[in-house]
């Protein structure tokens, strides 16, 4: 297992919360008027620990996923990400977040298609400029995919594709790994796997994971669960 | 930098995936940029050789003096002018027939050539003393005396100088001396124009009068003037094939974002910035289009090649331009094809690169989201296309000219292809609403489904069907409209041409005596120019052969009775639009004397010649131009004499009948010459079917993938993959026969822009409109064979599809 040497500044930075909402709020447009998903959300979360965001279908779960993950615009209220405030980046300044702060996984996978296995995994670190060869290796070992790395996503089932979305978004050793039902389009036993490898790499590389999941079982795993109902957050 | 490189790298992957979607846009790209290219590789080489010919000896800046009433001038006023110490060089231009070619003479005097005039070396050069003393030499082109051969003879029998090549002489021309030049031409102390190296101390009207003017050398020659309508259309044309392979690029382009956006979301969602895609977006295009355009000039240089002989042909017989053989380009005609390629495959990548731009990460995974969007999308094609019909009808009531009437054109056709979509989305709703069982919905719903995907291959297809019908109309209306007027101007039986005048007195004496000869009718002619248009005067006689026969569009009372009381004039339709004249005015002439007024009792039809024509009666003709030869006659004899008549003739005045044909020969020429002027516009409109067939086909192959994933539940229901691939046929058919429905109205509009708008504009004369019933029932046909040869390949892939294929569809559902 690769271990991340822990700095002075490190452990301060691990004492500050690396994420913090504050007041969000999110509306969507309808033709019977303007719909309020979230009614202002607080929550932070520490580097290095982790936080499963409960609700039912429709709860906003998603939603605050994608605005934590500068994906989307809050219509109220700020989120600060490493102390910088969402709200007053731009559209290439979110952009950069994205590339070199966080790590997403989708419940859809979300590979490339016409991109190998082992394109998809290096291609958000190329881009960010973090790419490290002896970290992909380690990554494709980890999650099994070294007998996979020159086939194309179309060839590959479920849970191989959604292990190469996580790889993906560790490749480049984000602060943040956000998960949006990872497991919902696999079977419980593939499920439980997948996430059993991210939670390992998520440790081994010490970044925060926040996960969006409507399963209490998987939840549970988590060191912290937050339960998201009527446009609100409770903390558990 | 990093980022736009490895999404460029990403992006490119996609056509190594998709190698059929890749071959369909360059393909579509290519032969769009070889139909436009091959078109201006025509009309180049066309316009260098005008250019050249027209400054062959002068040089392209030179001045020069010429007729002020146009023609042939005395040799006196060369005299004067030298005497006045005017610096002038005389020039004599015309053409003789050596064998079946006809060569263009034109005879120097190189002591007096301007130091700047491009044969001024000829002075110093070797074989200038053989080209001044008798027989002198005859200096042309190598790819011209190859044509001439050795000991050539003109129609007269006068034997042309002995030759020399010249490799600055332009095709199909003899440089001789101008005494030389005098005697081949038969025109003996008469000049063209006069080069102009410096004016004298006193003014030009004091030496000479108004008998000559001074030509710039920035006016257009003849030729670039009377060609330019024949070079506007063939740009037409290529511009409207350009157009229609841009929607193969357009469609290519489209499928490619579409199959492209779960890519571009993820791309976005790891953190590609928005302007870095688009970076890399246009560093893909741009080397798609270098790729693309690349092999579409190449492509185009090879229909240009192939083209050329029709080309040349069509304009030495209707212009008397001469056209270089071989092919000569350069290094801007490839440069243009390719900004061409660049610039057709930005507009029809625009779109996307814009959705792009503008597309918030998150609302390309929501299908609701794009199905809003396509319908605002038609709303705003549905405004767009309403917007093209407003500039259509703007440019009929307010526009003027062949500008005026491609614009017409161009907004009734774009109009009509933006239009098309929202019509078959309309009309699909409709059905959908009145279907009543479950199939035949979803039959409808499908439709629509699937026809955003196939809009602009049937836009394309549109636009080929509707210029089939157009121009098929125009071309056809105009064969039989010139077959019959054809019929009505060559009612004599024999025409011929005497050597000289002396000759042709001889010859009609002979004819006179001859019984089965009915009527002698002399057609003299010679050239004039009114309002700086050359024109052609000629004679005709007081005869039933004219009263009843010649065709007349409009005319006075008594029209033929007026004109042989010598007073009045027929002008062609042609001379008549350019000048806006109308019978009863009096129509001003220059002649060989005073200028001569008479009034115009009548306007005739003059199909397919480019310059004015005059017919005024032979006396007064005589009168007027005692100058001018006399060596046209034709004859009425009855048709079983015409052989024996014929061959006495020629047995009788040898070398002092240059020419004798019968009626059918002319007719035979006249067509013949007629079938090759629209060979091109046949091959170009054979062209543009064929790459909208591309289109649909490129459509259907790349929307092949999608259709699985949307007919995959059907199959599961229960329908078998043959009677949905039965459905699929139909349902391309079916649409390829609406576009077929909505193009036949768009191409009668269109056949009537190019009659009454743009033929009238551009060649002075108008066509009859005609309809041809059996032409629309033949373009139908053609519109569902396409459709069904494009659909047969995709339609047959679904059902043979293995249930493995379709069942994928369902694979990753939990």
């Amino acid at each position: 297992m690769t271990q991340i040497a822990t700095t002075t500044s490190s452990r301060e930075r691990a004492r500050k919360p690396l994420l913090r909402v504050v007041g969000v709020k999110k509306n969507y447009a309808t033709p019977q008027g303007a719909l309020e998903i979230l009614k202002g959300v607080d929550f932070s979360l520490e580097a290095g620990a982790s936080l499963a965001l409960m609700g039912e279908s429709g709860s906003g779960k998603s939603t605050l996923l994608h605005l934590v993950g500068a994906l989307d615009q809050a219509d109220g209220g700020d989120i600060f990400l490493d102390g910088v405030s969402l709200a007053t980046l731009g559209e290439g300044g979110r952009a950069a977040l994205r590339r070199e702060t966080l790590g997403i996984v989708f419940q859809q996978f979300n590979l490339i298609p016409s991109l190998t296995v082992a394109d998809n995994l290096a291609f958000q670190a190329r881009i960010a400029g973090r790419f490290d060869p002896e970290w992909q290796r380690e990554l494709t070992r980890r999650l099994g995919l070294a007998e996979l790395v020159a086939r194309y996503p179309e060839q590959l089932s479920g849970g191989q594709q959604q292990r190469v979305a996580v790889g993906r978004a560790l490749a480049s050793r984000p602060r943040l790994l956000l998960a949006d039902e990872p497991t919902g389009n696999l079977d419980e036993a593939t499920g439980d796997a997948v996430l059993t490898l991210a939670l390992e790499l998520v440790a081994a590389t010490g970044c925060a994971f926040l996960m969006a999941t409507h399963s209490a079982r998987l939840a549970a795993r988590l060191e912290r669960r937050a339960l998201l109902s009527a446009g609100g957050l409770a903390l558990s | 930098m990093k980022q736009t490189l490895w999404t460029l790298a990403t992006l490119l992957s996609h056509w190594r995936r998709h190698p059929a979607n890749l071959a369909t846009l360059l393909v579509g790209l290519a032969i769009a940029t070889a139909l436009w290219s091959g078109v201006q590789a025509l009309n180049d080489h066309a316009r260098k050789s005008y250019a050249s010919a027209a400054a062959a000896v002068s040089g392209a800046d030179a001045r020069a003096l010429v007729s002020a009433r146009g023609g042939l001038f005395a040799q006196d006023l060369y005299i004067k002018l030298r005497l006045a110490s005017w610096k002038v060089s005389p020039v004599l231009e015309g053409t003789v027939r050596v064998g079946d070619k006809a060569l263009r003479v034109i005879g120097v005097e190189p002591v007096t050539l301007p130091r700047g005039a491009r044969l001024a070396g000829l002075r110093e050069g070797e074989g200038i003393a053989d080209f001044l003393k008798a027989p002198g030499l005859g200096f042309a082109a190598p790819e011209t005396l190859a044509e001439i051969g050795e000991g050539a003879k003109t129609e007269r029998g006068l034997s042309l100088p002995p030759p020399r090549a010249l490799g600055a002489a332009p095709a199909g021309t003899l440089i001789v001396d101008i005494g030389v030049a005098q005697t081949l031409l038969d025109r003996p102390e008469r000049l063209s124009r006069l080069m102009l190296e410096a004016k004298g101390a006193a003014p030009l009207r004091e030496v000479v009068g108004d008998a000559l003017r001074l030509v710039e050398p920035d006016e257009d020659s003849d030729l670039e003037r009377l060609t330019g309508s024949f070079h506007l259309n063939l740009t037409a044309f290529g511009l409207l094939s350009f157009l229609v392979g841009l929607f193969i690029v357009h469609a290519s382009f489209g499928l490619a974002f579409e199959q492209r956006l779960p890519t571009i979301r993820t791309l976005r969602a790891v953190g590609v910035s928005s302007r870095a895609l688009i970076a890399a977006m246009a560093c893909e295009l741009l080397a798609l289009a270098l790729l693309a355009g690349g092999a579409g000039v190449a492509l185009g240089y090879m229909i240009a090649w192939a083209l050329l002989p029709n080309v040349a042909s069509s304009l030495d017989s209707l212009y008397g331009a001469r056209l270089p053989e071989r092919l000569t380009l350069d290094a801007g005609w490839a440069l243009s094809g390719l900004a061409m390629a660049l610039l057709g495959a930005s507009s029809a990548a625009a779109g996307g690169l814009i959705r792009t731009f503008r597309l918030p990460v998150l609302s390309a995974a929501r299908p609701q989201a794009w199905r809003e969007a396509h319908r605002r999308y038609l709303r705003r094609q549905a405004l767009v296309a309403g917007l093209a019909f407003a500039v259509a009808v703007g440019a009929l009531l307010w526009g003027g000219g062949l500008v005026g009437g491609f614009a017409l054109i161009a907004g009734g056709l774009l109009g009509a292809a933006l239009g098309l979509p929202v019509a078959l989305a309309g009309a699909l709703a409709l059905a959908e609403r009145a279907a009543k069982g479950p199939m035949t919905r979803w039959f409808w719903a499908d439709s629509r489904q699937q026809l955003p995907g196939l809009s602009l291959a049937l836009m394309a297809l549109l636009l080929a069907l509707a210029t089939n019908i157009g121009v098929g109309a125009m071309v056809e209306g105009f064969r039989v409209t010139f077959t019959r007027w054809l019929d009505d101007r060559l009612i004599a039986e024999v025409y011929f041409e005497a050597s000289d005048d002396d000759a042709g007195r001889s010859i009609e004496a002979w004819l006179a005596k001859r019984p089965e000869v009915g009527a002698i009718l002399p057609v003299f002619r010679t050239k004039t120019q009114i309002a700086h248009w050359p024109v052609e005067v000629g004679s005709l006689k007081a005869h039933e052969t004219y009263s009843e026969h010649f065709p007349l569009l409009e005319h006075g009372e008594d029209a033929f009775a007026r004109l042989a009381r010598g007073d009045a004039v027929l002008v062609s339709e042609q001379l008549a639009r350019r000048l806006k004249l109308k019978v009863g005015e009096a129509l001003d002439m220059p002649t060989e004397g005073e200028n001569w007024s008479a009034r115009i009792v009548g306007i005739y039809p003059d199909y397919g010649n480019p310059n004015g024509q005059l017919r005024v009666d032979i006396d007064a003709f005589t009168r007027h131009w005692p100058q001018a030869p006399r060596t046209n006659f034709s004859l009425r004899v009855a048709p079983a004499n015409v052989a024996g008549l014929i061959r006495d003739l020629r047995a009788e005045m040898g070398p002092r009948l240059v020419r004798v044909v019968d009626q059918a020969f002319v007719k035979d020429l006249s067509l013949k010459i007629f079938e090759r002027t629209f060979a091109v516009t046949a091959a170009l409109n054979t062209l543009t079917l064929i790459v909208s067939a591309i289109a649909l086909l490129a459509s259907l192959l790349t929307l092949g993938n999608l259709r699985v994933a949307q007919l995959a539940p059907v199959w599961a229901m229960g329908v078998t993959r043959q009677r949905l691939a039965g459905l699929e046929l139909s349902r391309v058919v079916l649409f390829a026969a609406a576009t077929a429905l909505f193009a036949l109205p768009l191409g009668l509009f269109m056949a009537w822009c190019l009659v009454a708008v743009v033929n009238v504009e551009a060649f002075g004369w108008r066509l009859p409109f005609r309809l041809f019933p059996g032409q629309w029932a033949q373009v139908f046909v053609i519109a569902l064979l396409t459709a069904f040869l494009a659909a047969l390949a995709p339609t047959l892939r679904l059902a043979r599809a293995a249930p493995a294929d379709l069942l994928k569809v369902f694979a990753n559902e939990s």
